[in-house]
């Protein structure tokens, strides 16, 4: 049989995409939350750099035409609610600079609220600029407060968030790893459940899968069913193909044969009666030449997909024994069993008993009148023994284990009708159990023994 | 001797500095391979015990302890750049602004982390007392009086009696001492009390001192009956401390903490480390020794009361160290304390 | 014996009735399932050879029917394929032995007798030679109270003889009534058969005589 080449596997491809989908999800998700977070916290701080600066600015008025300013104690308190965060300001009022740190500049831009990230003090800072006009003498003059804040808060809480959010991602990752485990190993159980539900067929079985299947799964069920359609039918066709052609090619030369046969009994002629019988001979030969050709197409075909059962070698070997008894008897051979019981083994009946009945035509055909053929069946340890014994010629000494060949034939077996198919379907039928052929002369005595062996069951 | 060699150069140039020193002492062997330079507001005498503990740690070490004003230990590490180690005051703004202002060296270790949120600001402030802003009375003074549980308690007495408390009310002079401007910066921001008795006191002609121990010998000499807002540590702490009655005012008392940080110009910040976590582990015991002088328990350790106001560390503190700000409060502050005048 | 044939193709039946009869035996052929059901209605057969596939239907069919009838008479069936499990198939369907098409007259002679020796017993098929009585089926020669059991070479050399008595059969065609043809024996193999049954017959009144030069003759008293 050739081997499979397993390349790639549906489960893991299925497992590295979920998985690579998972990552890539826990990874988006991670980025989302980290800017979502990153966002929020800069609102957050904006919002209160905002608050900060309006309550200096209401605090702020121009009182008999001089700035009157005001730091409430809130306007800075409050940058320290969230944070240890760092404060610088400034308090700007048209060109002149009212108080705070001098070079903390304004924020360029249009707007009344303006924000900037800058470096201040060698440490980033968020700004806010903050303007209101304030007329004074008549002249409106521009207020600016400017609050700056370092950003560690905001960076711890990006970190908490971030590690928070990298947490929720490993673990929503290791939720789909697990799930995807389990998805792809559930996806594939169909595939498995089909796979061995075809598995365990025996090899006659060709009906349909009609199990339900998932969608997916359909276009192949569906192929596979038209192939084993197609295979029924090429099967039986062959099968019949070859019954046919043996058919067709036995059946004249039996009408031939049995003409001949009449005519032989009527012509008396003893040189017409020589031709007749040397006809009759040449289609005897034929005739059992085609035969086990099916045989052994037969045999050759079954062998590639046996079909196991248990069956009892004894039993077999009487039933063939039983059937064959006119056959010797034409001859006035006694065909003669002698077996045991339980020998029992798992193999194919109709191989087996081809190849018995094979060995039993060659053993009757060799012997001579009034011999005996003994069909004998043992057991030997693990073994099941299935010995035919004729007391034929025997097997010539050289060559012997070309018998098994196909059309090879004993050197000493001219003149007996048979195409020597016989040991070599028996010795097929024996490889594809296991078993094989021991190919003998008897000790005591002459005549052949062939025995076939079978492991037992 | 290298090390020797080096802090005796920086000895050297120490006189050369321009802020105004009020004592200085060198503590451990002169042969010191180190000298760690402390800076501090505190008195030398109350914070001698802790310098000595950590020297009995600590050999081959030299304490340099230069005591200045709150106003001078700010000149010299945020104008001068003095070299320094340690800074050690009990002005928690001016201590902040040093930190915000990036004068503060990071320190973080596991005496830091054990300090509670409130006990500390970044890694650069941390507090290791806890002072409550009291009123010393003599009780000589008061003799047949009710004692005033508030604020305006005292301020009815002192309506009620003008001619017995007239000169004879002291507090800060709120232009020279840093403490005495966080107090009443506190108390404005806490209560408009504060203005009132400003006003009381200004028309009962209150004498204006630079320090609490100056206020406290005043109230001892008889020269005072009330001083305001001074540190109670400081009365307790006087042998003759029974002639004094410390009140607690239970409107609201306002409770300073001294804070330790190491100054940016540190030449060895990991020793000035190690003196910080001694001065917060000393501090901060459960137990601390006999002879602790400053410990975060002080009075009010375990006190849970609502009246006790601790100063909060933080952005907060640098509204009234604005210079704006400040003019505009000290001109209130003046126009009540010198009515008369 | 009287068969009944049950086959379609004519060559084939014709070249089995033609042999069968040279045998013997008195053959109907039927060459439909109707046919052969006309046939079974009005007469009783000693053997029904019957072909499975047949243009009116399976002969699988017939044999059914043929058993739930309770016909004793048995059926040798003719598979055309050479398939075992079709065989297997009839004998469980109650047919006493099968053939495979196409056939060796011997063999299907061979389990005519077989099937016949089963199933009819001996009563039915004695052939009395003068003082001897020989039943081919069981393949037994009785002479008084002597019982002979034949060989299956010998009954079929008697049986010849005892079917013409009188006439005289060349040796050469015994050979290959005996033998198959691809047995290679000589002229002198009958000779050792016909002493064979001479010695049987010994103290009957039946005699194998020899004819110089054609052969030999079964002679009756």
């Amino acid at each position: 049989m050739t081997m499979v080449t397993a390349k790639g596997s549906i489960q893991r491809r299925l497992m590295v995409s979920l998985l690579a989908g998972a990552a890539l999800l826990a990874v988006a998700l991670f980025f989302i939350v980290q800017s979502l977070a990153r966002q929020l916290a800069e609102e957050s701080q904006d919002n209160i750099l905002l608050a900060s600066a309006t309550s200096i600015l209401d605090a702020s008025a121009v009182r008999q035409g001089e700035l009157v300013l005001d730091l409430p104690y809130s306007a800075f308190s409050m940058l320290g609610n969230l944070s240890d965060d760092r404060v610088f300001y400034a308090v700007r009022f048209g060109a002149d600079f009212i108080t705070g740190y001098s070079d903390l500049e304004d924020v360029r831009g249009l707007g009344e609220a303006r924000f900037e990230t800058r470096d201040y003090l060698d440490e980033p800072v968020r700004v806010v600029a903050l303007s209101r006009l304030l007329s004074i003498s008549g002249r409106p003059t521009k207020l600016t407060v400017i609050i700056a804040q370092t950003r560690n808060g905001q960076r711890e809480t990006l970190e908490r968030i971030s590690s928070i959010a990298a947490t929720i991602g490993l673990g929503f990752f290791l939720a789909a790893a697990g799930l995807a485990a389990l998805a792809s190993r559930s996806a594939i159980r169909p595939l498995e459940r089909l796979a061995v539900s075809v598995g365990r067929r025996g090899p006659q079985d060709l009906r349909p899968v009609a199990a339900p299947v998932p969608s997916e799964m359909v276009t192949l069920v569906a192929a596979l069913n038209r192939f084993m359609e197609r295979l029924k039918v090429s099967l039986a066709r062959s099968e019949e193909f070859i019954a046919e052609a043996a058919h067709r090619v036995r059946t004249p030369l039996a009408t031939v044969r049995t003409q001949a046969d009449i005519t032989l009994r009527r012509v008396d002629k003893e040189e017409n009666r020589a031709a007749l019988r040397e006809m009759i001979r040449a289609i005897d030969e034929s005739s059992r030449a085609a035969g086990q050709l099916l045989d052994h197409a037969m045999v050759t075909f079954r062998s590639d997909n046996l079909e196991h059962s248990a069956l009892d070698v004894g039993q077999l070997a009487a039933e063939m024994v039983d059937r064959l008894h006119p056959l010797a008897e034409l001859r006035d051979i006694d065909l003669v069993l002698d077996s045991t019981s339980g020998a029992m083994i798992s193999g194919d009946t109709i191989l087996i008993q081809n190849a018995l009945r094979n060995l039993l035509d060659n053993a009757i055909k060799f012997s001579p009148a009034e011999g005996t053929v003994v069909v004998s069946v043992r057991r030997l340890e693990n073994q099941v023994l299935l010995g035919v014994q004729d007391q034929g010629k025997g097997f010539p000494a050289e060559g012997r284990d070309r018998l098994t060949r196909r059309f090879a034939r004993g050197s000493n077996a001219e003149g007996i009708i048979g195409s020597g198919l016989g040991l070599t379907i028996a010795n097929e039928v024996a490889l594809a159990h296991g078993g094989g052929v021991e190919i003998a002369n008897n000790r005591k005595g002459p005549g052949a023994c062939v025995t076939l062996s079978f492991p037992s069951a | 001797m290298r090390h020797a060699l080096i802090s005796l150069c920086l000895m050297a140039a120490a006189p050369a500095m321009a802020f105004e020193i009020e004592a200085r002492v060198q503590f451990g062997p002169d042969n010191a391979a180190t000298v760690l330079n402390v800076i501090s507001t505190a008195d030398i005498d109350l914070f001698a015990p802790v310098i000595l503990g950590y020297l009995d740690q600590t050999p081959n070490t030299a304490v340099d302890y230069v005591a200045v004003s709150s106003g001078e230990l700010m000149k010299a590490l945020r104008d001068e750049g003095a070299a320094f180690d340690i800074a050690i005051s009990s002005a928690m703004d001016l201590q902040t602004k040093l930190a915000n202002d990036g004068f503060a060296h990071a320190h973080n270790s596991d005496a830091t982390d054990a300090l509670p949120e409130w006990a500390r600001w970044r890694d650069h402030v941390f507090a290791f007392t806890q002072e409550p802003a009291s009123i010393v009375v003599s009780r000589a003074a008061f003799q047949g009086l009710t004692m005033p549980r508030t604020r305006q308690d005292l301020i009815a007495l002192m309506r009620k009696h003008p001619d017995r408390f007239m000169n004879r009310v002291g507090t800060y002079d709120l232009r020279l001492s840093g403490l005495g401007y966080l107090f009443a910066t506190q108390d404005a921001r806490t209560s408009e009390t504060y203005w009132r008795l400003t006003e009381v006191m200004g028309s009962l002609n209150a004498r204006l001192f630079c320090c609490s121990s100056d206020m406290i010998n005043g109230v001892a000499s008889g020269e005072l009956s009330i001083a305001y807002n001074v540190l109670g540590s400081y009365a307790r702490s006087r042998p003759d401390a029974d002639q004094f009655e410390i009140l607690l005012p239970t409107d609201f008392t306002t409770v300073m903490m001294r804070s330790v940080l190491i100054p940016k110009t540190t030449h060895d910040a990991d020793l000035a480390g190690d003196f910080v976590d001694h001065v917060l582990q000393t501090a901060w015991a459960e137990r601390p020794p006999k002879d602790a002088t400053f410990t975060i328990a002080g009075e009010v350790r375990n006190a849970e009361d609502d009246s006790l106001r601790r100063i909060r560390l933080g952005p907060g503190l640098l509204v009234f160290l604005d210079a704006y700000k400040k003019r505009q409060f000290l001109q209130a502050w003046e126009d009540a304390i010198l009515q008369k005048r | 014996m009287r068969y009944l044939l049950i086959e379609d193709n004519e060559h084939l039946a014709r070249a089995a009735l033609d042999r069968l009869s040279l045998d013997g035996h008195v053959v109907d052929h039927a060459n439909s399932l109707s046919s052969a059901a006309d046939f079974t209605a009005t007469t009783d057969y000693d053997l029904i050879l019957l072909d499975i596939m047949l243009p009116d239907g399976d002969g699988r069919t017939f044999l059914e029917t043929h058993r739930t009838h309770a016909d004793a008479t048995p059926v040798i069936v003719l598979t055309a394929r050479s398939e075992v499990s079709d065989r297997v198939g009839v004998l469980d369907l109650g047919a006493d032995d099968y053939i495979t098409k196409p056939f060796d007259f011997a063999e299907l002679e061979a389990r005519c007798r077989a099937v016949l020796r089963r199933r009819v017993g001996a009563a039915r098929n004695l052939k009395t030679l003068g003082r001897a009585q020989f039943d081919s089926l069981a393949g037994t020669l009785q002479i008084g109270d002597t019982i002979i059991t034949l060989r299956n070479r010998e009954l079929r050399l008697l049986e010849v003889f005892a079917n013409a008595p009188g006439q005289i059969f060349p040796k050469a065609k015994l050979l290959d009534r005996l033998f198959s043809y691809d047995e290679e024996v000589s002229e002198n193999a009958i000779e050792v058969y016909v002493a064979r049954l001479r010695r049987h017959l010994r103290g009957s009144d039946v005699v194998i005589e020899t004819v110089r030069g054609l052969g030999y003759r079964l002679t009756l008293p």
